[in-house]
């Protein structure tokens, strides 16, 4: 460590970024990377948003208006992919790249290079991805989950450019973890012990080892499958002697811990938000640590809870029901925690804070119906419904989506000097907000009343419900034109932001000048007296 | 002085929260008044296990309605109250052990209070011992097959049921009906009062079967039978759907179940059993051209245009076209051999399980001799039964 300190050159100092398009290709700097994963999820969440748009139309009303079942069994599947691995795990990373080393002063990230190939792989993986669509016998069509052997024997030819392009996002993904869990064990200011760090480091270190421990399992899932259709392997075809079910269960075993790597360092962001605007201490910081590590933990246990109907023995579901049921303990407390936060506070009420209680409250409902699909005979009735499209989908866009825009609307001053428009932001939340639960909301009374999810067409008595979910989609798809907008206009000028920025605001990213220097912290800061009381 | 003007606002709060909180519950109420709630909420069917998950759903759900209330309405006062435009002075504690160790205890407790119930009910799902009738249930793409089990194979009831809704009403060229999407050809049909197993499985990709009024929803997967059970306790229709992913016409191959009274089915299942004799007579004789083109034509629309297209050019690649091309106009036995056994690796399936010899010889001459396709040949339906039986 010291030899790096010693070789480091003063003239370093003052050089700022390259000029032109080189400046982005070749940057090793976080702040740039930071903002290429966020514009780079942005446009994958707009591409995805437009299938979604796809998607809800052709729901609009009963019959086959604008799709076929083909493509739509595409956009439901692109749809999901885009989202998942485009927009949400970009998002975060690139949130990670901006605040972490500005978060614990560190200059940057501690693999630099490495930083640079995990962003630059992305765009060549989606442009993989995307291209199948264009392809003879269309983009995959198997659902997100792609459940074998519809994957495998019964997909189209395109489904070996998506296993590739799955294989460059676990690469990514791998790389991105890497750097973050170096960067937060080596690269804390001197004094920063690991209990002193804010939480939004803390939940991304526990997600990246969620991320290092599960990618490997994705990418052999999808090698398992790619042995399969092209090299005469049966690891999932009964008719060879496999089992289409270990599929899914390997499958499951990346996919749970990944619900949760798209959820924790929203966590983060929102304890970071709350106690701001609440201008009091954040409630319960150490078991908010040990909540974030307990979920981590359980979600390595509970996969098959995904998978109460593919006829496990009774000890099986009843050992799933029960690990699943114990989240919500951990999960509940986090929740008490930010309400403990804001109770007795003196709140005010800006964009950033906005998003962050939408997100507490509809985050809550997204975990309540999950209680509710973790008890196996409900469940039964529940399983593959609009139910669990509307769960999801609570948990994931005003959970992870509203806590994304929630830290773009608090970071945007810092990050570009810049206050955003508040009455365009609060415009753009209340549309959001409304959008969200119009479109969602509904989807769980479509889902009792027995509609099964990836369906292109239904039965006369969904009709209502749908109409409305569509109409909310339409509602929050296009304001998020609004939110472009705002982040532009933000980015060209506006008034001049303090370096504090908010008024309750802790942290020592609050420290520097507005916008963020192009290198912060290249001698290490010194520490207030400990934080933590 | 400072004081007293603190009071008087946090008073003002209080009035301010109570008032939202009274615009909120009139507001709900309402809404609670005018929804329709059997398009709303989960159906409690008619089996004494439907009606024990609906009752466990619904426990978990006022469960669920109740933390929301609670953790809403303090959050929402909080909200309302505990503001800065108020005055409301931040307070600075951050930690209260016994209030953390409370909300982890109390949760723990109402998540027994919950898997309890639902471990008994699970139990009694599980148990499928004793049961009267047996049914295998095939997925197919898109289709389902029931098989009444007998242990004496002549016995045996076999039949496809596949979506009665013609394309002209989902491409919105006709009205849409009463049961659209929701209606089949050959429903299955079980007695009342009695404990019926459905043994599930899948001949191509996972299915599932979901029937919401008995609250049996399992996955056909292919190479795995699972079973589950029913005891239906009013005769009547009821609906259900295939609830995984199976491709195209996933939304696309509805389940009906008729029940009856036991007399009612035991003449069904009588005349079912008569009907698969005389299949079996009419497959000795010899058909004219005409016969097997007329029968060929009805064959084709309910079990190869969902891919093949009525107008016989497919959806290549996937499904390919059978006009001017291929085996269609080709080889006679490769032409038969495709329809008997399928092609591996592709959607397209061996029908000697779907079909009978004289369907699948009605079916081959058809395609080989319509839209324009004039090879002008036929095969009988005992040469196609002879080959069936060589193979076995």
């Amino acid at each position: 460590m010291s030899a790096v300190i010693e070789s480091h050159h003063d003239d370093d100092h003052h050089h700022g970024p390259d000029k032109g398009l080189m400046r982005w290709v070749l940057t090793t700097n976080h702040k740039d990377i930071g903002t290429l994963y966020l514009w780079f999820s942005f446009s994958m969440f707009l591409i995805g948003g437009c299938m979604a748009l796809v998607i809800r139309a052709e729901l609009f009303q009963p019959g086959l208006q604008l799709v076929v079942p083909e493509f739509f069994n595409q956009m439901t599947t692109m749809h999901g992919l885009i989202m998942v691995f485009g927009a949400v795990m970009p998002a975060f990373v690139g949130l990670a790249n901006w605040l972490v080393p500005m978060m614990i002063g560190a200059p940057d990230m501690a693999l630099p290079r490495m930083n640079n190939y995990s962003f630059w792989i992305l765009p060549f993986a989606f442009a993989m991805l995307l291209s199948t669509l264009f392809m003879e016998g269309g983009a995959p069509n198997f659902g997100w989950t792609f459940y074998a052997p519809l994957s495998t024997e019964y997909a189209p030819p395109s489904v070996t450019f998506f296993i590739f392009a799955v294989h460059l996002m676990g690469i990514s993904s791998i790389m991105g973890s890497i750097n973050v869990v170096v960067t937060i064990l080596n690269l804390r200011a001197p004094g920063m012990r690991l209990m002193d760090m804010p939480l939004f480091v803390w939940t991304w270190l526990i997600t990246a080892y969620l991320l290092i421990a599960v990618m490997p399992v994705l990418a052999g899932v999808v090698t398992m499958m790619l042995m399969d259709i092209h090299f005469g392997t049966a690891f999932f075809n009964a008719g060879g002697g496999g089992d289409p079910v270990l599929f899914q269960h390997v499958f499951w075993f990346f996919g749970h811990p990944e619900v949760y790597i798209m959820i924790l360092p929203a966590f983060g962001v929102v304890s970071a938000i709350i106690p701001t605007f609440a201008r009091k201490k954040l409630f319960g910081y150490d078991s908010m640590v040990y909540a974030t590590a307990s979920i981590a933990f359980l979600s390595f246990i509970v996969w098959a809870h995904h998978m109460f109907t593919v006829g496990m023995p009774i000890a099986g579901e009843l050992y799933f029901m029960y690990a699943t049921m114990l989240i919500a303990v951990p999960t509940g407390v986090k929740v008490f925690n930010w309400v403990a936060t804001m109770w007795q506070g003196s709140m005010t009420f800006e964009t950033p804070m906005l998003f962050a209680i939408a997100f507490v409250i509809l985050f809550t409902i997204g975990g309540l119906s999950g209680l509710m699909l973790a008890i196996v005979p409900a469940d039964f009735q529940y399983h593959d419904t609009y139910f669990v499209v509307a769960h999801f989908h609570y948990v994931l866009v005003p959970g992870s989506i509203f806590s994304i825009m929630a830290a773009a609307y608090y970071w945007l001053p810092k990050w570009t000097g810049n206050m955003y428009d508040e009455t365009l932001g609060k415009t753009h939340f209340w549309l959001s907000f409304v959008g969200v639960n119009v479109t969602f909301f509904p989807q769980h009374f479509i889902g009792l009343a027995g509609m099964p999810r990836r369906y292109p067409d239904y039965a006369l008595q969904f009709a209502d419900w749908n109409m409305v979910s569509s109409v909310g989609a339409f509602i929050f798809g296009f304001s998020q034109l609004l939110f472009l907008f705002i982040v532009i206009k933000c980015v060209m000028g506006g008034k001049k932001a303090t370096d504090e920025v908010w008024d309750g605001a802790e942290g020592l990213e609050w420290t520097i000048a507005s916008p963020a220097p192009y290198h912060t912290f290249s001698t290490p800061p010194a520490l207030p007296e400990r934080a933590m009381a | 002085m400072a004081g007293t003007e603190k009071r008087h606002q946090s008073r003002n709060g209080y009035m301010v929260g109570l008032k939202w909180l009274i615009a909120a519950i009139a507001v709900g109420s309402s809404w609670s008044v005018l929804a329709d709630w059997s398009a709303l909420n989960m159906t409690q069917g008619v089996t004494e296990i439907s009606r024990e998950v609906y009752d466990l759903h619904m426990l978990i759900f006022g469960i669920c309605v109740l933390i929301g209330i609670i953790v809403f309405g303090i959050m929402i006062w909080s909200m309302l109250v505990h503001r800065k435009s108020l005055g409301h002075e931040p307070a600075t504690f951050s930690h209260n052990t016994k209030l953390e160790y409370a909300w982890t205890i109390i949760p723990i407790f109402i998540l027994i209070g919950m898997a309890v119930p639902a471990t008994s009910t699970l139990r009694d799902m599980y148990d499928s011992s004793n049961a009267d009738i047996d049914i295998e249930v095939r997925g197919y793409q898109w289709k389902w097959q029931y098989t009444y089990l007998n242990d004496d194979p002549a016995q045996e009831v076999k039949f496809m049921s596949s979506l009665l809704t013609p394309p002209d009403e989902f491409y919105n060229r006709a009205p849409k009906r009463e049961h659209y999407l929701s209606d089949v050809d050959n429903p299955l049909v079980i007695p009342i009062n009695k404990r019926v197993r459905f043994l599930i499985t899948s001949n191509d990709v996972i299915h599932s079967w979901w029937v919401p009024d008995f609250a049996v929803k399992k996955d056909a997967i292919p190479g795995f039978v699972h079973e589950s059970w029913a005891v239906v306790e009013e005769p009547g229709i009821y609906r259900g759907k295939c609830t995984e992913l199976c491709g195209k016409d996933h939304g696309f191959m509805p389940i009906v179940v008729k029940a009856v009274e036991q007399q009612e089915y035991e003449s069904w299942l009588a005349m079912k059993q008569q009907e698969a004799k005389d299949v079996y007579e009419t497959v000795g004789k010899t058909w004219s051209m005409a016969e097997l083109m007329e029968t060929g034509e009805q064959v084709y629309i309910q079990h190869c245009a969902t891919c093949h297209q009525i107008n016989g050019e497919g959806i290549p690649p996937a499904f390919p076209s059978l006009v001017g091309q291929g085996l269609a106009v080709g080889d006679l036995d490769g032409h038969v051999d495709i329809v008997v056994n399928g092609k591996a690796g592709s959607a397209m399936q061996a029908f000697a399980a779907q079909l009978n010899p004289a369907e699948i010889a009605a079916v081959v001459t058809y395609e080989r001799n319509a839209w324009g396709n004039d090879v002008g040949d036929l095969v009988q339906p005992r040469e196609v039964n002879a080959l069936i039986v060589a193979e076995e």
